[in-house]
């Protein structure tokens, strides 16, 4: 699947621009986060890359890729979990049925996953009455029990407390561990250190640099960059 | 999934369900709101059920509408009363040998207060010339039936063109006798009625019969098979079996035997 | 005032004395209404999914006509299927005029626009919310449309109730193409209209509080159901 490849990739919603070219490499391995301030365009370039939106121009290239699969291998978890009115352990089956597991293996891997992310107990509660750090947990298992080759995260913690985002972050690194590549979007610096290897610092629609998480904090490349650590949003 | 075969299933009952009451042998008969609603059918109908096994369905309209509705082939036999309509169906071969069952007369209802001092007449004629003299509110059903034809006869023979009224003192309903009525009745106005309807009708607030006896109230029902030649589904057997009963003494019995209290509502009067 | 009085007495005399004619028309009011529903159902509801979650040329068109639909004059819909089931018409060959096979017919296609727009309405809010989430996971426009219809079942309860209440206040259409036979085809509407032309108006508006409750109770249960549905599944 990876590396993946950005061509000068663009988009405009409404004749506005949101990217405006921007061209990267990102390679398998390390987790990358995509850091910017609100509005930089760091979540329409996620869903460029997954799919969800169509470039105005530029492309996206899928490197090791072979056939037709492409969304097959990647997962993506909102900064919303969007919860299905059914069980907590349904919500999990429901993503392994579209991708064509049979019924008993997703039984069988949607229980597993659901242990993992501690959810095992909450099983059969309708998914739209657990708390929110409990619905994005269960965002996760959902998405990680496809075993995808890339995990998408947009802004995962945005709307939770201390404790359900650490709970959230042990979960990322374990599923980091287990050999998924992890691209992350994230506007908290706090996050983007504990949790990244690389950074890709987006700022209004253009890609300022690409650096390994401890360049970028001690010589950021960019004015952009070293205003936005500093904590001074332009 | 189980949920769907259940509403599935429920769905599947309840059509059979309706398809069930399709089974049994029955014709159905073009009739006219004044036969269905003075009740006479369901003092008729149960004894010809039970003598042959044949159901009847009636469907009550103006006599206008049942002949176009036997016209388009919707019904086996029609039963209606405006004797010129009836003799026009047959020659224009949608309808067999038209036969006389019964009459019952017409009768002019109106308000107490009688503002065209017509009470106790048995001109009719006359009291049409009056009412239009008076311009006293005069219901009419306005809806091509039987009755709205005798009506409208009765308004040529008096000379008066009821239309010069319209929106006046003439006002058309456009709807069945019993509505019709509760026009008049709300309205205080003069209508024009067959006597079964107004002696089963309910709702009379002031109205009371003001003209009655002239022979030109006189209401002539006939009956007739839908010419199967012309519509071939028609049930031949079973609906000229309902008018040969009809004509028969049993039938014509029956009809005599219909009161509403110490009315007599229908004479059979066929001619055998 | 008295005249109110004498309608309740009527109903009530109607309701408790249990006459064997008016059961008759009351199940048979259900009968078709429910039948007509249930069909109208199966059909508007995946038509309404389709118009939410399809993009195709034409479309904002036809949400306006179905709109416009749901304003349909019974009596029209009535002519039509009369003018369609008539022996001298297309479909006269059937031979269901006058039966309750055709008030089910008129009812239908009285209730599809109702059912089809109101849950195009309720099911395009709902893929607003859905549409990235379900694409991520790899479901196809029809999976999705299927998906949504389950997810928005309580809404949808209370449109399809809202069909239920037009089939069943209706006159227009069941007079016309059911003939309101004394035993076959009379409902309960068309049995209020027949007992106003007799001038028995106490009659005729007992029967229409017996209606209404009918209508008010199956309400109330659908009422109760989604309640505790809601509570349940959030």
């Amino acid at each position: 699947m990876l590396p993946l490849e950005l061509r000068d990739l663009r988009f405009s919603a409404g004749g506005h621009p949101i990217i405006r070219g921007i061209s990267a490499r990102i390679e398998a391995g390390p987790r990358s986060i995509i850091l910017g301030a609100n509005g930089a365009g760091k979540s329409v370039l996620m869903r460029l890359c997954h799919g969800l939106l169509t470039p105005s121009g530029g492309e996206v290239i899928w490197h090791g890729a072979k056939g037709g699969d492409l969304r097959r291998r990647q997962a993506m978890v909102f900064q919303r979990p969007v919860m299905l009115r059914r069980s907590a352990l349904a919500n999990v089956i429901y993503g392994l049925k579209l991708a064509g597991h049979s019924s008993r293996e997703c039984e069988l891997r949607a229980q597993d996953v659901l242990e993992v992310v501690g959810l095992a107990q909450q099983a059969s509660r309708p998914a739209r009455v657990l708390s929110g750090g409990e619905q994005q947990r269960l965002a996760l298992a959902r998405a990680w029990a496809l075993g995808p080759d890339v995990l998408f995260l947009d802004e995962p913690t945005a709307n939770l407390d201390p404790a359900a985002t650490h709970e959230i972050e042990s979960l990322i690194n374990m599923i980091h561990a287990a050999g998924t590549k992890i691209i992350m979007t994230t506007h908290n610096l706090g996050q983007a250190r504990r949790l990244g290897d690389e950074v890709l610092f987006i700022d209004r629609g253009l890609l300022r640099e690409q650096s390994p998480i401890e360049r970028f904090f001690s010589q950021p490349a960019s004015s952009e960059a070293e205003t936005f650590i500093r904590g001074e949003l332009p | 999934m189980n949920r769907f075969r259940r509403v599935l299933l429920s769905l599947v009952f309840v059509l059979s369900v309706t398809g069930v009451q399709a089974q049994q042998t029955f014709i159905t008969v073009a009739s006219t709101t004044s036969t269905e609603q003075s009740g006479l059918f369901k003092h008729l109908l149960p004894v010809f059920e039970k003598k042959t096994g044949i159901q009847v369905r009636v469907v009550a309209l103006g006599t206008g509408q049942a002949l176009d509705m036997a016209r388009r082939g919707d019904a086996d036999v029609v039963f209606v009363h405006d004797p010129a309509a009836e003799e026009k169906f047959v020659a224009e071969g949608f309808g067999l040998r038209r036969q006389e069952v019964m009459y019952n007369d017409f009768v002019l209802v109106g308000p107490k207060s009688d503002p065209a001092r017509i009470l106790g007449s048995r001109d009719i004629v006359d009291a049409y010339k009056k009412i239009a003299a008076a311009g006293a509110p005069f219901a009419s059903r306005g809806d091509k039936s039987g009755t709205h034809a005798a009506e409208l006869r009765l308004w040529k023979t008096a000379g008066v063109d009821p239309q010069t009224g319209k929106g006046g003192w003439y006002r058309e309903t456009g709807s069945g006798m019993g509505p019709t009525l509760n026009t008049a009745s709300a309205m205080n106005a003069y209508a024009f009625t067959d006597r079964g309807t107004w002696l089963s009708f309910k709702n009379r607030g002031d109205l009371v019969i003001v003209v009655e006896g002239d022979q030109r109230l006189f209401n002539q029902y006939g009956v007739m098979l839908v010419n199967p030649s012309k519509h071939p589904h028609v049930k031949r057997e079973q609906g000229q079996a309902f008018v040969d009963w009809l004509v028969s003494p049993e039938g014509q019995a029956t009809i005599a035997s219909y009161k509403i209290g110490p009315d007599q509502l229908f004479f059979p009067n066929t001619k055998r | 005032m008295s005249e109110l009085g004498e309608a309740f007495a009527a109903a009530w005399a109607l309701i408790a004395g249990v006459e064997p004619g008016l059961t008759g028309i009351v199940l048979l009011s259900l009968q078709v209404s429910l039948s007509a529903v249930l069909i109208a159902s199966a059909i508007a509801l995946p038509l309404g999914a389709a118009i939410a979650v399809g993009r195709f040329p034409g479309r904002q068109a036809l949400i306006v006509l179905l709109n416009a639909l749901m304003g349909l004059p019974p009596v029209v819909v009535g002519l039509l299927v009369y003018l369609l089931l008539s022996r001298a018409g297309p479909m006269g060959s059937l031979g269901i005029l006058f039966t309750p096979t055709a008030m089910v017919v008129a009812q239908t296609v009285l209730v599809i626009p109702i059912i089809a727009a109101l849950s195009r309405q309720v099911i395009e809010d709902a893929w607003r919310e859905y549409d990235e989430q379900l694409r991520s996971l790899g479901a196809s426009r029809p999976s999705a449309a299927l998906t949504l219809i389950w997810d928005t079942r309580f809404s949808l309860v209370t449109i399809v109730l809202a069909g239920f209440g037009r089939a069943a206040a209706e006159v227009g259409a069941v007079m016309i193409v059911g003939g309101n036979i004394d035993g076959v085809t009379r409902v309960m509407t068309t049995a209020i209209a027949l007992e106003t032309s007799k001038g028995d108006l106490p009659l005729a508006l007992g029967l229409g509080i017996v209606l209404l409750t009918l209508v008010l109770l199956l309400n109330a249960l659908a009422a109760l159901i989604r309640e505790l549905a809601t509570r349940r599944y959030g």
